[in-house]
């Protein structure tokens, strides 16, 4: 007779067999019987402890978004379950591959109320990409095969297993199983030859191309294809905030980021060219502005490889469904080499305009407090462009995308969607497992720290060598620079008293410096990357800085203001 | 934009939990659902929904696309009224003393073809099948009378009028491409 094991023991043979290494997660009653079993297969399956379960999602997707590779949550029931919502929601929003394993009671008590019972598959159904209870320990293997082929394949996302505790314990006999094929999911769509013969056509004729390249480039490994698509017709580039690293920083052609606080020259051409050629992007209002006025005189050519995503927002005229790494090679074959000369030269007075009136004075101010914008530049400087950005949400994340530079592939990780404050610290402390050999930032605001500062704890246990970088302006700056522009500065509950954040960073046995004169930032900086493991920077950053320039809402992209 | 009973129909699998997803598509929108029904379909272990919903073009393509997207959905289509054979079928409970009373009623049944199928003292029941609008305009007029007690309608069933049978094709053709790419992996 075969070997009889738990389905707990199955869950973690699973996982083995998916190739999962690393998991962050948390353990409670309804989940005992697999973090039992996890004991005995600790020297394969990495867990790491976080602090708490929102943690270990964005822990999961810090993971996912810097190696690729399928991020794993374990937590317990109800609250612990819970927990998990806006990680969850936010994977959805920025087409992160996650699985939570949840606990839940036994099937003999669901629907009774039970302890710490929650319908997770009904509350998490709207937010994921799947959500399926595990009932019997004999659908385990089935589960996790289905789970990781899911949340991996064609436009990736979150799936959430919910685990029942009589399942956990029964007794099966386990069969490894993968899966690569479920009839009712077509995760690549079929790409239809005239589209590519069409979009070639309409690229080749073009006087005013523009490219916007979105993280789609970098969830299909196409930055390479990329880049010869842009190199054999001499396409300028505008990336999404989530895109910023899929064409290097460097690259001539590259024009910068687009959307609310991107650049001003990407802004004004998407309004003036004559093809728009989206790769992978979806089109958010933070990207568009206004929708009635976006790219009307252009032609519009939309590259994705989720069918749901064309005609959403922006009107295709030409839609190129697949997986890009295909599409672009294939439409790139079709291209005749072009120049572009005077159009790619228009850019330049705007992106001089853009240099003299912002980014000069934000990154080599004359006098006075030191600016984020400063900070963060000086950060990129020290490692050399090469390291990845994980950021928090509010202006700490406009400036840290906008002033780092991107020289390697998936290199930024941040909250696009969703705007999760609490995000950066638990991500970067997952993007530590993901890339061990990369120096991994994260900048956080005074507000965004304190919504995950517990894991500071998950930090100091794992030696994780975060860099983090504490932009602080006692303030919750992104919402008081609206307050100042939209509502009469009337600062309603947006100072923030600060704790000392070296006492707190001391008490965790994490490094730490605070900096508050600019003569001091270089040896600061270098003090925490040549730190070994962790290190915590306090920047004292001027307190009501504004993020420049600006689409408000409701202004067309070309009307952005540079200066409030 | 104008809108238009548009009739939706979805094939999925057969999961528990997937009606609330394909109807939080048309929530999600602030789009109302007239009528819905689920049933078996002649596939071994695929269901049926039948949706109408007054809707535009541009908006009922955004949810076909969104609900296609479920990964347990195996396709859906929109059609306008040409494009199906619909059926619908309506209960009317009456008041009996009242049609008993007043001739207009028995009239109205009998000019709307409608059977009935019980009478005692207190009530009477009828059955009507048919368009939606010819169950709606009775339900109306039996109103301004003053005799209806109960009405309740069963929601839209359709049948594509098509030679072609788009949801075999597709299962057909995802079984086939999944055996090519077996054996080219072997
Ligand atoms: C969980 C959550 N709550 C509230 C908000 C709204 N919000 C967006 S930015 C911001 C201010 C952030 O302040 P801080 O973290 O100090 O960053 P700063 O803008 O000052 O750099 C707030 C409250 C949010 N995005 N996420
Ligand atoms: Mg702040």
């Amino acid at each position: 007779m075969k070997e009889l094991i738990t389905g707990a023991e199955a869950l973690m043979r699973s996982l083995e067999h998916q190739g999962v290494k690393t998991l962050f997660g948390y353990p409670g009653g309804s989940i005992m019987p697999v973090f039992d079993a996890l004991y005995d297969h600790r020297s394969t399956l990495h867990h790491i402890l976080v602090r708490h379960e929102q943690g270990a999602t964005h822990a999961a997707q810090g993971f996912a978004r810097t190696s690729g590779q399928v991020g794993v949550c374990l937590v317990t029931s109800g609250p612990g379950a819970t927990n998990t919502i806006t990680g969850i929601a936010d994977a959805m929003i920025d087409s992160t591959p996650i699985v939570v394993i949840a606990g839940q009671v036994g099937t003999a008590f669901l629907g009774s109320d039970a302890f710490q019972e929650v319908d997770l598959v009904g509350i998490t159904q709207p937010i994921s990409k799947w959500s399926y209870q595990i009932r019997r320990a004999e659908d385990v293997p089935y589960a996790v095969a289905r789970a990781f082929y899911i949340a991996a394949s064609g436009r990736p996302g979150p799936v959430v297993l919910d685990f029942a505790k009589n399942a956990q314990v029964e007794k099966i006999e386990y069969e490894p199983l993968s899966i690569d094929f479920v009839r009712s999911y077509v995760p690549v769509p079929d790409t239809d030859s005239m589209s590519v013969i069409r979009a070639a056509e309409y690229i080749n004729k073009a006087k005013k191309p523009l490219v916007l390249a979105g993280q789609g480039v970098e969830l299909g490994g196409a930055q390479d294809e990329l880049r010869r698509f842009i190199e054999k017709a001499q396409l300028p580039v505008g990336c999404t905030l989530l895109g910023l690293s899929v064409l290097s920083s460097e690259h001539p052609l590259n024009m910068g980021m687009l959307g609310m606080h991107g650049n001003l020259a990407t802004n004004v051409k998407t309004n003036e060219c004559d093809v728009l050629i989206a790769v992978g992007m979806r089109f958010d209002d933070r990207v568009t502005g206004n929708l009635a006025t976006y790219a009307r005189q252009a032609k519009v050519i939309h590259f994705d490889i989720d069918p749901s995503e064309i005609n959403k927002n922006v009107k295709a005229d030409v839609a190129v469904l697949g997986d890009c790494k295909q599409t672009l090679r294939a439409v790139t074959e079709l291209l005749v080499p072009t120049d572009h000369k005077e159009w790619i030269a228009s850019f330049e007075p705007y992106r001089r305009k853009e240099m003299e009136k912002v980014i000069e004075p934000e990154i080599h101010p004359a006098a006075g407090p030191l600016n984020m914008g400063e900070v963060v530049r000086a950060v990129s400087e020290a490692a050399h462009h090469e390291a990845v950005l994980v950021t928090d949400v509010g202006q700490n994340q406009m400036m840290s995308a906008r002033y780092f530079k991107y020289t390697r592939n998936r290199s930024i990780v941040t909250s696009g969607g969703l705007g999760t404050m609490g995000f950066g610290l638990p991500a970067a402390v997952g993007a530590t497992f993901a890339v061990p050999d990369r120096t991994v930032c994260v900048f956080m605001g005074d507000g965004g720290l304190q919504m995950n500062l517990q894991e500071l704890g998950t930090v100091m246990e794992q030696k994780a060598p975060v860099k983090m970088i504490l932009l602080n302006n006692n303030y919750l700056g992104n919402v008081r620079q609206w307050q100042a522009m939209f509502f009469h500065r009337r600062y309603s509950f947006t100072p923030m008293l600060n704790p000392d954040y070296m006492k707190i960073a001391e008490a965790y046995g994490i490094p730490s410096r605070r900096v508050i004169d600019r003569a001091d930032l270089h040896a600061a900086i270098a003090e925490m990357l040549t730190t070994d493991g962790p290190f915590f920077l306090e920047a004292c950053v001027v307190e009501e800085g504004n993020v420049l320039p600006m689409t408000p809402p409701g202004n067309s992209v070309d009307e952005m203001l540079l200066e409030c | 934009m104008e809108k238009t009973l548009y009739t939706l129909i979805v094939y999925s699998e057969n999961i528990a939990g997937l009606l609330n997803q394909i109807t939080a598509v048309f929530t999600r929108r602030q789009i109302n659902i007239e009528s819905l029904n689920v049933s078996a379909s002649s596939i071994k272990g695929v269901h049926k929904y039948t949706i109408t919903a007054w809707i535009d073009e541009e908006n009922i393509k955004k949810i076909v696309s969104q609900i296609e997207k479920k990964i347990d959905v195996l396709q859906a289509h929109y059609f306008t009224d040409d494009e199906i054979f619909s059926h619908e079928i309506a209960l009317y409970k009456l008041s009996t003393p009242v049609l008993e009373k007043d001739p207009r009623v028995s009239a109205l049944i009998r000019r709307y073809n409608a059977r009935v199928v019980e009478v005692n003292p207190t009530y009477s029941a009828l059955e009507k099948d048919g368009a939606t609008e010819d169950i709606i305009s009775l339900h109306d007029e039996l109103q301004k009378l003053g005799c209806v007690l109960q009405f309740v309608r069963s929601g839209r069933i359709a049948l594509t009028k098509s030679c072609v049978e788009r949801v075999n094709e597709f299962l057909a053709d995802r079984e086939a491409r999944y055996l090519q790419h077996k054996n080219e992996k072997a």
